[in-house]
């Protein structure tokens, strides 16, 4: 821009339709206008049908009382409860569902992303196999599948296959004992996390030094002993302050312990399986676009396989990964809403499901439910955007 | 030298969209801010404190449904008696034939019909948006439906009430014993609230597992993946047929609550509304009065005096409703009286194999009891 700082410097805006900036300026203000008024004019026809056909409008209704069960919460939920709460009830389950999914399918994709390009050909043609045939059928009929064809037909509880001691799977899910939590558990998890922070601060030291002076230090195998020592210490001085739950067999079922519903279980299977498939291909796509070279003069440094790929590939592959992990982060999230098929109660099922029936506000609780997957797709797109940018090659 | 944008044009999606959400939810707030309408084009704006403008103009979906040539009539996705496709897709049902009813009443010809199957989830939305004309689906007769909603109810046509399907082996024979049990029932009805209600006033516990369908609900059922499948005592007889195996099964002998099925049509159209309340009426005084689809048209020359209003041989009660002289006979020959259509479709003589029970006429110690034509 350095020739055309002249022309392009501030000039008083002319009146005058001769003026690109200003007719510039119009037509967006038009744009804008047009839309706006788009918008006013759909929701004042909305409204005037609503008041028109006498149905109740307003958000009044969270308040009320629900009056149904919900079969898994993460928090306290009874049928007392208002809607409001039923709401937050499902938004946990979403979420919950969604971000369990979306580490294990990160780390899965990239796995068998990985397996794709590798030299052993057994290996790669499964990988090709698995990606093929997962993310080419449509992803409902892959939940049925897990929910119908696979858990459901397991035993009944009380001919439950034992997994572990006390672990047991039936086809009301896995069952676990439950660790029962005591005034003393308190400081161990408060010394888990000083363990985890120390442990991160070691590893950031010890790289600078790396960096710095070229000496290593062991901070993998400190921070192991840190990690499970500190806490365990606590664990011990405080009288091993956990006990452990077992489930029991009661009249239809296992009473107490923890439990994986099966209705959960299929749709983190489901939702994982099926976008690892496209994330796998969309890392293998990031690692063929490091040219050749790379790889040849890394090995020509002296670096192993593995170390050629940690330090030297996937750091410039991620580049190219991360725009589309993005989209399908947000494709789990938006797709965990198919729950509602297979019984799992997350917001689609609960709110958009019970809670629209019930109080027969369609138009209140669709838009509540559009706007919260809107938020929190805009808010997974927001930090991967800054993660981008981190990772994005960065111009000197 | 590419010039990095600056953080306002990066931040401007999401700012607008968050824009948009909250003006969206703003707009429907209850409160001033509400009825703030722009006058839109042809309608006149509601001002807060005067009264909502004139609901559609008496007769709207009248002459909406004859100009459109048939009845779009909401069913249910497949219960059997009720309103079910076969393997040809012709439909069959009590409902069903209600929808018919409605039709020759309106036409002259049953067959000017068209069924719109609809999830319990959907169903009132596709009224209330005007996609169905009427809501022949078992549907509950219950306060909010008719009030907040914006519905009414034409009447009832079945008297039904909730109960529980157990497998035979697991020894149960009474709600009672369901204490701790997994629940299988479909969303969106009321089913999930009275199964919540009568396990909170039996102190007991219970988990619920709510489908959207409700074949997925009886599968998830059948496999073991609950105790008991809930859902209304005509449904159980109806949906415990299509079970692998059938006689594995029963019906426990405890209701849970009052569930009178009837029509629904949107509220604001009292012409509308009559019609499909007269024409169920006419079904029910039809079966006391002795009038069938086979004896109806010697019947017009019948003496009783109530007959011969009914069918439109002495005054003009067709008239009053917009319809001609002879709905009342168009709509009996179409489908049979109330009694015709409940033993063809649901009676003891079918698979269902229901009696009349509730559902018999009041003089023979039932329920069903329709006003005069007078």
């Amino acid at each position: 821009m350095a020739g055309g700082k002249q022309a392009t410097a501030k000039r008083a805006m002319r009146w005058s339709w001769n003026d690109p900036h200003l007719r510039a300026l119009i037509w967006q203000i038009g744009a804008l206008a047009i839309v706006v008024v788009t918008l006013w004019y759909l929701a004042a026809t909305a409204h005037e049908n609503l008041s028109r056909q006498h149905i109740a409008t307003g958000f009044g209704f969270l308040q009320n009382t629900a009056g149904f069960g919900i079969v898994q919460s993460l928090i306290p939920y009874s049928e007392e409860a208002s809607y409001g709460r039923a709401f937050l009830v499902g938004l946990c389950n979403t979420l919950l569902v969604a971000a369990l999914g979306t580490v294990l399918a990160v780390a899965l994709g990239f796995v068998v992303g990985i397996a794709r390009l590798s030299s052993n050909w057994l290996v790669a043609k499964l990988a090709a196999a698995y990606v093929e045939t997962l993310r080419n059928i449509p992803l409902l009929l892959q939940l049925f599948f897990w929910y119908f064809a696979i858990l459901q037909p397991l035993p009944s509880p009380r001919e439950s296959l034992t997994l572990l001691p006390g672990v047991f799977l039936s086809n009301r899910g896995i069952v676990m004992p439950g660790i029962g939590l005591t005034g003393t558990s308190l400081a161990f998890f408060a010394t888990l996390i000083v363990a985890v922070l120390a442990a991160l601060y070691i590893a950031r030291r010890a790289r600078a030094r790396l960096l710095a002076t070229g000496q290593r230090f062991p901070a993998v195998i400190v921070n192991t002993v840190i990690i499970i020592g500190l806490p365990a210490l606590v664990w011990l001085v405080g009288g091993a302050p956990f006990t452990l739950q077992h489930a029991e067999m009661g009249k239809f079922d296992f009473t107490g312990g923890w439990r994986l519903l099966p209705e959960f279980l299929a749709l983190l299977l489901g939702l994982t399986l099926y976008t690892a498939a496209f994330i796998a291909e969309i890392v293998r796509a990031g690692i063929q676009s490091v040219g050749h070279g790379q790889t040849e003069a890394a090995h020509a440094l002296g670096l192993s396989n593995g170390q050629t790929l940690r330090l030297v590939v996937i750091p410039q592959a991620l580049r190219v990964i991360i725009p589309p992990l993005t989209s399908q982060i947000l494709n789990l999230t938006k797709n965990s809403s198919l729950a509602v098929a297979i019984g799992y109660p997350d917001l689609v099922s609960v709110f958009a499901g019970t809670v629209l029936n019930q109080t027969g506000q369609a138009i209140e609780v669709i838009a509540i439910t559009m706007g919260v997957y809107l938020v929190i797709s805009l808010a997974t797109s927001f930090a991967m955007n800054l993660y981008n940018a981190r990772v994005a090659i960065v111009e000197r | 030298m590419a010039r990095r944008p600056s953080l306002l044009s990066r931040l401007f999606p999401f700012v607008f969209g968050l824009l948009v959400g909250a003006g969206t939810l703003y707009f429907f707030m209850p409160g001033p801010g509400a009825s703030v309408g722009k006058p839109v084009q042809g309608q006149p704006v509601a001002k807060a404190g005067q009264p909502a403008p004139a609901a559609q103009p008496q007769g709207a979906t009248l002459a909406t449904v004859r100009e459109r040539g048939y009845v779009q009539c909401g069913v249910s996705t497949g219960l059997p008696g009720f309103s079910n496709p076969d393997d040809k897709g012709v439909w069959t049902g009590i409902d069903v034939d209600f929808c018919k009813a409605v039709a020759a009443a309106v036409f002259g010809d049953e067959t000017k019909v068209k069924y719109r199957p609809l999830n319990a989830k959907d169903r009132f939305t596709a009224l209330q948006s005007g996609e169905v004309d009427v809501l022949s689906r078992n549907t509950t007769w219950t306060m909010s439906r008719d009030t907040s909603l914006g519905f009414n109810f034409a009447g009832v046509i079945y008297y039904d009430g909730q109960g529980f399907m157990v497998k035979k082996a697991s020894g149960i024979t009474s709600a009672a014993q369901l204490n701790g049990a997994t629940i299988c029932t479909q969303t969106g009805t009321t089913t999930e609230l009275n199964l919540a209600d009568y396990f909170r006033g039996q102190n007991m516990t219970y988990k619920v597992l709510p489908f959207e369908k409700n074949e997925e609900a009886l599968s998830a059922y059948d496999s073991g993946r609950c105790d008991a499948y809930t859902t209304d005592a005509s449904g159980l007889h109806a949906q415990k047929l299509i079970l692998k195996n059938p006689v594995e099964h029963m019906v426990l002998p405890e209701v849970i609550s009052k569930e009178p099925l009837g029509p629904l049509v949107r509220q604001g159209d009292p012409q509308w509304e009559d019609i499909v309340r007269w024409t169920l009426f006419a079904l029910i005084d039809a079966e006391e009065l002795g009038v069938t689809s086979t004896n109806v048209n010697q019947m017009k020359a019948s003496p009783s005096p109530e007959v011969r209003r009914m069918l439109g041989t002495e005054g003009d009660f067709g008239q009053a409703l917009g319809l001609s002289k002879n709905w009342a006979v168009d709509a009996i020959g179409a489908v049979g009286n109330y009694g015709e259509m409940f033993e063809r479709n649901v009676g003891v003589k079918t698979p269902l194999g229901i009696p009349r029970g509730l559902n018999a006429l009041w003089r023979n110690g039932g329920l069903m009891y329709a006003p005069p034509i007078r």
